[in-house]
């Protein structure tokens, strides 16, 4: 075991499989000789050359297009996309192109490749580089989509990602590339189907995804000195969603919060919550709570943009509210 | 070339421009749903570039890509004609097994990888699909057959630009004919010369031809296809055509006069390439007119007949094709608890 940055976590990744078989390439704005603006892929210019780590121009949308064309032909390209917000600029060649080919060809053709890219806020980067986005990209047929919560997945999932014969979708998080963990030396996989249980508890179930997994701990932490026991859940992948371990929790609990970094409509708290009523609706013992972002263009101001953002106590006090004890 | 390649070649664009004749006439049964964009008077383009490439060979054929005016192109790069036409009936032999219609033709055996609806999506596929090749080191290029209009498109000027700074072996076709829809290039495009807006633009050679004399066509296309190849780099080739149809179905055609159109129709490829192999000695004016018989034979008692006769696809497999069918459990999972 060897503790290990998040950042770090996915350039391992990035570079055992690169190792492993010759058609992986990544592409991506200064992700070569600048080594990445997250270090994603830092070193591994010098080490796999321009033809396997190719540094883009500003065109997000036709770089994307040519990674798929290239999966479409044996290729496993990983695009990373420097902000979420710049993703938008890519959204024909991802959903139209990438989420349709397989099923518009009648199964003949996949496109095995990977788009990562982080979708938060961090600090006061204003409106233009603060979209979560997830909900546009768990709405699309075709599309793969997980969220990394830390080192472990963020290893294990781009590996399976990597291999996997589907579109991926990976949404990182700016505040996350330096979190670390213990994760092991030798190889292994994550899967990309599944939510996960990550603390076990009795009383309320807390859901999250992305980075408000942590804002879900942090709260659990803090009910359990109220003597609440919470159970958090993962999502991990928000598409396809595992409903069936969401049901288990919310039927051991009979309580719960969904929280999300993004504005409430038709987010990932309505699609959660939709799939609790149609479930498992009478085990419920209280109306679940969602939380979620103010419904506005992300602030640049420091103040105004904690007001917009949830938090952990955020979450701890939807947790109340579903307890009734406020 | 060989008198038996020209009379071929000639069979070959009046069998295309029956086929399209006739998904016309199928589409006014209700037969065919959806939208149709028909390639008549387009023929000599398609038809010559690719006779320069590597088609009908299988999985060893050049890539072929382009917009959703895709079924001759489709047949040309290898495409067996009633599986097209069992796709624009939406039929489980259709060659993308009914789920992408007229304008989603694909024949992966054949590499042919697809017509797409987004104006200049292709662009950017077809670089991609360059870039594999040169990454495998396969000689194979990628040809991209589009329209003028998808030129105004973002991704015309992003990948003309990525396709010159990696030296990717793609070859774009531009079938300029004049109209991105209904509206005049005049009154939609700055520069009315595409090859123009490649070549200092983007450092990539261009050249502009008439694209209605196939032996033109030819003439121009091979120099490209060999460049492409030979060089390993892009080319950009626009060929001056017109489609004598309107852009779908449901086009009346206003925006054009009819003078126009008399004009062009004086320069039907068909007409041109007839006149030239009959002046030659090649072949005889019975000779086309058995042809059409033949071809209307074969139009009606196979292709029209196995997609009349194929079956649907099964509604329990709606949801087939979405994702891997068969995903390794090692990736994708569930996670294990």
């Amino acid at each position: 075991m060897a503790e290990t940055a998040y950042w770090e976590a996915i350039r391992r990744a990035h570079d055992e499989e690169m190792a492993r078989d010759p058609m992986v390439i990544a592409m991506g704005e200064d992700i070569g000789v600048a080594g990445g603006t997250y270090k994603a892929t830092s070193g591994l210019f010098d080490k796999y050359g321009e033809k396997r780590i190719i540094d883009c121009p500003i065109s997000e949308n036709s770089y994307t297009g040519i990674g798929i064309g290239a999966s479409m032909v044996g290729m496993r390209p990983v695009i990373e996309i420097m902000s979420i917000n710049f993703a938008l600029l890519a959204l024909d060649t991802i959903v139209n192109a990438a989420a349709k080919i397989r099923y518009m060809s009648g199964g003949q053709i996949e496109c095995p490749i990977v788009m990562r890219t982080p979708g938060g806020t961090a600090h006061q980067l204003a409106a233009q580089h603060s979209a979560r986005l997830a909900r546009m990209f768990m709405s699309t047929s075709g599309l793969r989509v997980v969220t990394p919560r830390g080192p472990l997945d963020a290893y294990g999932m781009l590996k399976s990602a990597i291999r996997s014969n589907d579109p991926v979708v990976i949404i990182e998080h700016e505040q996350m590339y330096n979190l670390k963990e213990d994760i092991p030396d030798e190889e292994f996989f994550r899967p990309l189907e599944g939510a996960e249980v990550i603390r076990e508890g009795s009383d309320i179930t807390l859901i999250g995804y992305n980075y408000s997994v942590h804002l879900c701990m942090q709260a659990a932490e803090r009910l359990a000195k109220d003597g609440i026991s919470a159970e958090v859940v993962d999502l991990r992948s928000l598409k396809p969603i595992d409903r069936e371990t969401i049901r288990k929790s919310v039927e051991k609990t009979h309580k719960v919060v969904v929280a999300e970094e993004d504005e409430a409509p038709v987010g990932v708290g309505s699609e959660i919550i939709t799939g609790i009523m149609e479930d498992c609706f009478f085990a419920l013992d209280s109306q679940p709570v969602r939380i979620h972002a103010a419904d506005v263009p992300v602030p640049y101001n420091a103040k105004l943009e904690k007001a917009a953002i949830p938090n952990a106590d955020d979450v701890y006090q939807g947790a109340l509210k579903a307890m009734g004890k406020i | 070339m060989s008198d038996a390649d020209k009379k071929r070649l000639l069979r070959e664009m009046i069998f295309y421009r029956r086929f399209e004749d006739r998904t016309f006439e199928a589409y006014m049964e209700r037969k065919i749903g959806g939208f149709l964009h028909l390639y008549s008077g387009q023929e000599a383009v398609c038809t010559g570039v690719l006779e320069m490439a590597n088609v009908g060979k299988g999985k060893e054929n050049d890539y072929v890509i382009t917009g959703y005016r895709d079924h001759i192109h489709a047949i040309k790069t290898g495409a067996a004609p009633r599986e097209v036409m069992a796709e624009l009936y939406g039929k489980e032999t259709g060659s993308s097994k009914g789920r992408g219609g007229s304008m989603h033709i694909f024949d992966a055996s054949q590499n042919f990888m697809g017509g797409y609806a987004l104006v200049g999506q292709p662009f950017p596929l077809a670089a991609g699909l360059a870039m594999g090749c040169k990454h495998k080191g396969t000689n194979q290029i990628a040809i991209c057959f589009l329209g003028d209009g998808a030129n105004n498109q973002g991704t015309f000027h992003e990948t003309m630009n990525m396709a010159a700074i990696w030296n990717l072996p793609v070859l774009f076709v531009c079938e300029n004919n004049g109209y991105a829809i209904g509206t005049h290039i005049d009154r939609s495009t700055a520069q009315p010369d595409q090859y123009k807006r490649v070549d200092t633009a983007y450092n990539m050679k261009s050249s502009q031809h008439d694209g209605m004399d196939i032996d033109n066509v030819m003439e121009a296309a091979k120099t490209a296809v060999d460049y492409v190849r030979n060089e390993q780099k892009p080319y950009f080739i626009e060929f001056m055509t017109y489609r004598f149809r309107g852009h779908s179905m449901s086009d009346a055609k206003g925006y054009r006069t009819k003078e126009e159109e008399a004009e062009w129709e004086k320069r039907d490829p068909i007409k041109i390439y007839s006149k030239k192999l009959i002046e030659a000695g090649v072949i005889k004016q019975a000779d086309i007119k058995a042809w059409e018989k033949e071809i209307d034979d074969e139009m009606e008692n196979d292709i029209i007949k196995f997609a009349e006769e194929s079956p649907e696809p099964k509604l329990e497999e709606l949801t087939r094709y979405v994702l891997d069918d068969n995903p390794d459990p090692r990736w994708i999972g569930p996670l294990q608890k």
